[in-house]
């Protein structure tokens, strides 16, 4: 996962730190009851976002479960007509779902981002993108954290 | 573009080169070093694989498994056939030096026969005579990995009876999995030795995602542009200890490997093969999904088929383990693409080839100031001593009653590896002992678990080998027990494949709550304690007398 930071996509993860950190991701309460769903269609306003357009980007099964690196990019042009405004990741097995919400704009140049995310256990990850004209679409993968051991 | 022309001469190729080697008549009687080598040779071209040799420069036997459950979309396919199921696939006699060399049936037997397969002198002399037939500037040696570990020399030196050894083979192009359990400075050190190429195009520092090893190199041989990308295997840090490498990440790295197909193509490869550690059924769905390879050389898993498996374009080639086998593969490449090849899995029947001397005098030089420690008897075995196969071998529960009687555990775990050399009835050498366990975290624990953690863990396990998507499958074979019965379900979801639970000592159902003694070895966290494994088993064998174990009756397996 060799990125290339250019000083706008440099901007556009920092503002993206802060919107994850604003989401509580890390601290949230331990508590079986996982409301991804309902926070997907919160964030769609009730739609159901469609497949593609997203490209999230994860290691099948995850070497550490409490870093395990993401990179998503949105196929966008970027300009003021046609962009990515938000970015949602959830993780349907976490204690708490949200992830990180990436939030663009045409200034951005491109809709991607990269850090690393804590998984609770094995389960799906959501990335679910809103676009300029109101549209959604997701890219979902399946990550697994496992014990270990025992290999070959 | 495959024309019918090319098709028939494909065709063609492989009617000529299969059916001469493994008709019936390939008998004991008939086997000879020429008749073991000889295949029609195709176009110019030749890939000589080497795969999982696991540090073995001695000739060994090897039972391949009983049990090679396929699940998903591959069951009942190669490799996932084994026994009589395999002969009858590819038309080998029962009872055939072949037959013997591929499938467990009559293995003690046979082996009396045929004797042991492989040394590295062997296969030295295999690969001098394909060079010397197809001319040395048209080859390419090419090894698979796992070269490295799991004998007591290769333990002992740290590797470096191997780099040492397998370098007068004059190798062109490696990977890794087990070296990296000599951790990542040793690996360093060692690579700086090769004067070959080490690659591994998914292995990334983890600070930042650069590239910790070369991932492709290019070659010209036969005339011909050659691209061979490497692939460690990808869930080293997760199925070995991960502070043995704390700095490299690994995966498969799909996008990555395309990418480098890609450019590969665009820097003018006409042939672009994939040198790989990702085992079999990983390899088999990558080339369904990555375009443009036209040969994965496949490691891992151990197998031995006869024939590469086709998907699509894409020939994916598996030689085997243990220095059994060296396969070759010729390829036809015209006009910049392959149009035709043909394939012979060369068994490598110590008693047929000649030994080439020099190799036999630097392994000898080697390892004499080992050989008395080495042939030291500790012990014997009324049985066939074995590990291959999905759940426990007979040589497993000689380690797990080992650490049962040694470790006053109720409970034993053993890891399912695939290596491990088999020993025929009779004396156990001490050499025999670290064959089946010589490894850098050989650490015999003993802790106490619950019956739920147990649970866990044998859930966990079963799904990195039986989930139906190879992508998610990390491990070796399922985790070996002793003290302890279980059913399972192999084509259950995760969470579900484990049931019926019992420790075996009171006949009891394993009690989720309560605190079982369990005793362990090759823990993959950091500070385990306890003696060596081998030391166990040597102390086991010599309080007990002959062992005679039947091998895994206590896992009953549905769901196949």
């Amino acid at each position: 996962m060799h990125v290339d930071l250019t000083r706008r996509q440099a901007l556009a993860v920092a503002g993206a730190a802060v919107a994850m950190l604003s989401t509580g991701a890390f601290v949230g309460p331990a508590s079986a009851a996982n409301d991804a769903r309902d926070q997907l269609l919160a964030f769609t306003g009730g739609v159901e976002p469609q497949m593609g357009r997203v490209a999230l980007d994860m290691p099948e099964i995850a070497e550490n479960g409490n870093a395990v690196p993401m990179n998503v990019i949105v196929d966008s042009p970027m300009t003021d007509e046609d962009h990515v405004r938000r970015l949602m990741i959830l993780a349907d097995g976490n204690p708490s779902p949200a992830v990180a919400t990436f939030h663009f704009s045409p200034l951005a140049g491109v809709a991607q981002a990269n850090t690393r995310i804590r998984l609770g256990g094995t389960q799906n990850v959501l990335a679910v993108a809103e676009m300029s004209d109101g549209s959604f679409f997701m890219d979902v993968r399946e990550v697994k954290v496992t014990i270990g051991g025992c290999g070959g | 573009m495959t024309t019918r022309r090319d098709f028939l001469q494909r065709t063609a190729a492989l009617s000529a080169v299969l059916p001469m080697g493994w008709r019936p008549a390939f008998g004991k009687e008939a086997l000879s070093q020429q008749g073991l080598l000889d295949m029609p040779p195709v176009g110019r071209l030749t890939l000589i694989h080497l795969s999982d040799i696991h540090a073995q420069l001695r000739p060994i036997h090897f039972r391949e498994p009983s049990w090679n459950l396929g699940v998903g979309e591959v069951r009942g396919l190669v490799p996932h056939l084994t026994g009589h199921d395999l002969l009858a696939r590819y038309g080998i006699a029962a009872g055939s030096a072949l037959a013997h060399a591929l499938a467990y049936p009559d293995f003690t037997d046979l082996a009396r026969s045929y004797g042991p397969m492989g040394g590295l002198d062997r296969i030295a002399t295999v690969i001098a005579a394909i060079r010397a037939e197809r001319g040395a500037g048209n080859c390419l040696l090419l090894d698979s990995g796992d070269s490295w570990q799991n004998s007591y020399t290769a333990l002992e030196t740290a590797g470096q009876d191997m780099v040492a050894l397998l370098a007068r083979l004059s190798p062109d192009a490696m990977v890794g999995h087990w070296e990296f359990t000599l951790g990542q400075r040793r690996v360093e050190e060692l690579v700086a030795q090769l004067g070959f190429p080490f690659l591994a195009q998914n292995i990334r520092d983890t600070a930042w995602g650069d590239p910790v090893f070369d991932g492709t190199a290019h070659f010209e041989r036969a005339g011909t542009r050659i691209a061979v990308i490497g692939q460690a295997f990808p869930y080293t840090p997760i199925a070995n200890p991960r502070w043995m490498v704390p700095d490299w990440s690994f995966g498969i790295r799909e996008g990555e490997l395309r990418a480098s197909v890609e450019a590969a193509r665009s820097a003018g490869a006409e042939v672009v093969v994939v040198l790989s550690h990702n085992g079999f059924d990983v390899d088999r769905k990558l080339a369904g999904r990555v375009a443009g390879i036209d040969v994965i050389l496949t490691g891992h898993t151990h197998d031995a088929l006869p024939e590469p498996v086709q998907v699509g374009r894409t020939l994916v080639v598996a030689s085997g383990s243990h220095g059994k086998f060296v396969g070759r593969l010729d390829l036809d490449v015209r006009n910049g693409e392959v149009q035709g090849w043909g394939f012979r899995l060369i068994p490598v029947f110590s008693d047929v080839i000649s030994p080439e001397p020099e190799m036999s005098a630097a392994i000898a030089e080697m390892r004499a100031p080992h050989e008395v420690h080495l042939r030291r008897v500790v012990g014997e075995t009324d049985t066939l001593l074995y590990r291959r196969g999905n759940f426990n071998g007979t040589f497993d529960d000689v380690i797990c009653d080992a650490m049962l009687s040694q470790r006053d555990a109720e409970i034993a775990l053993s890891p399912g590896f695939r290596w491990g050399a088999s020993v025929l009835p009779g004396e156990i050498t001490a050499e025999d002992v670290y064959n089946a366990t010589a490894m850098t975290y050989p650490e015999c624990y003993r802790m106490t678990m619950t019956g739920a953690r147990l649970h866990e863990v044998l859930e966990d396990v079963a799904d990195n080998l039986f989930n139906p998507d190879p992508y998610f499958q990390q491990g070796g074979d399922m985790v070996r027990v002793g003290g302890l019965g279980f059913s399972i379900d192999v084509g259950a979801a995760m969470g579900r494949r484990i049931s019926d639970m019992t420790l075996l000592r009171t006949g009891e159902a394993i009690e989720s709550g309560r605190d079982y003694a369990v005793a362990g070895w090759a823990s993959v966290n950091a500070g385990t304690t306890g003696p060596p494994i081998w030391d166990v088993v040597f102390d086991h064998l010599r309080d007990h007398g002959p062992v005679a174990p039947g091998g895994g009756s206590h896992v009953r397996v549905t769901g196949a």
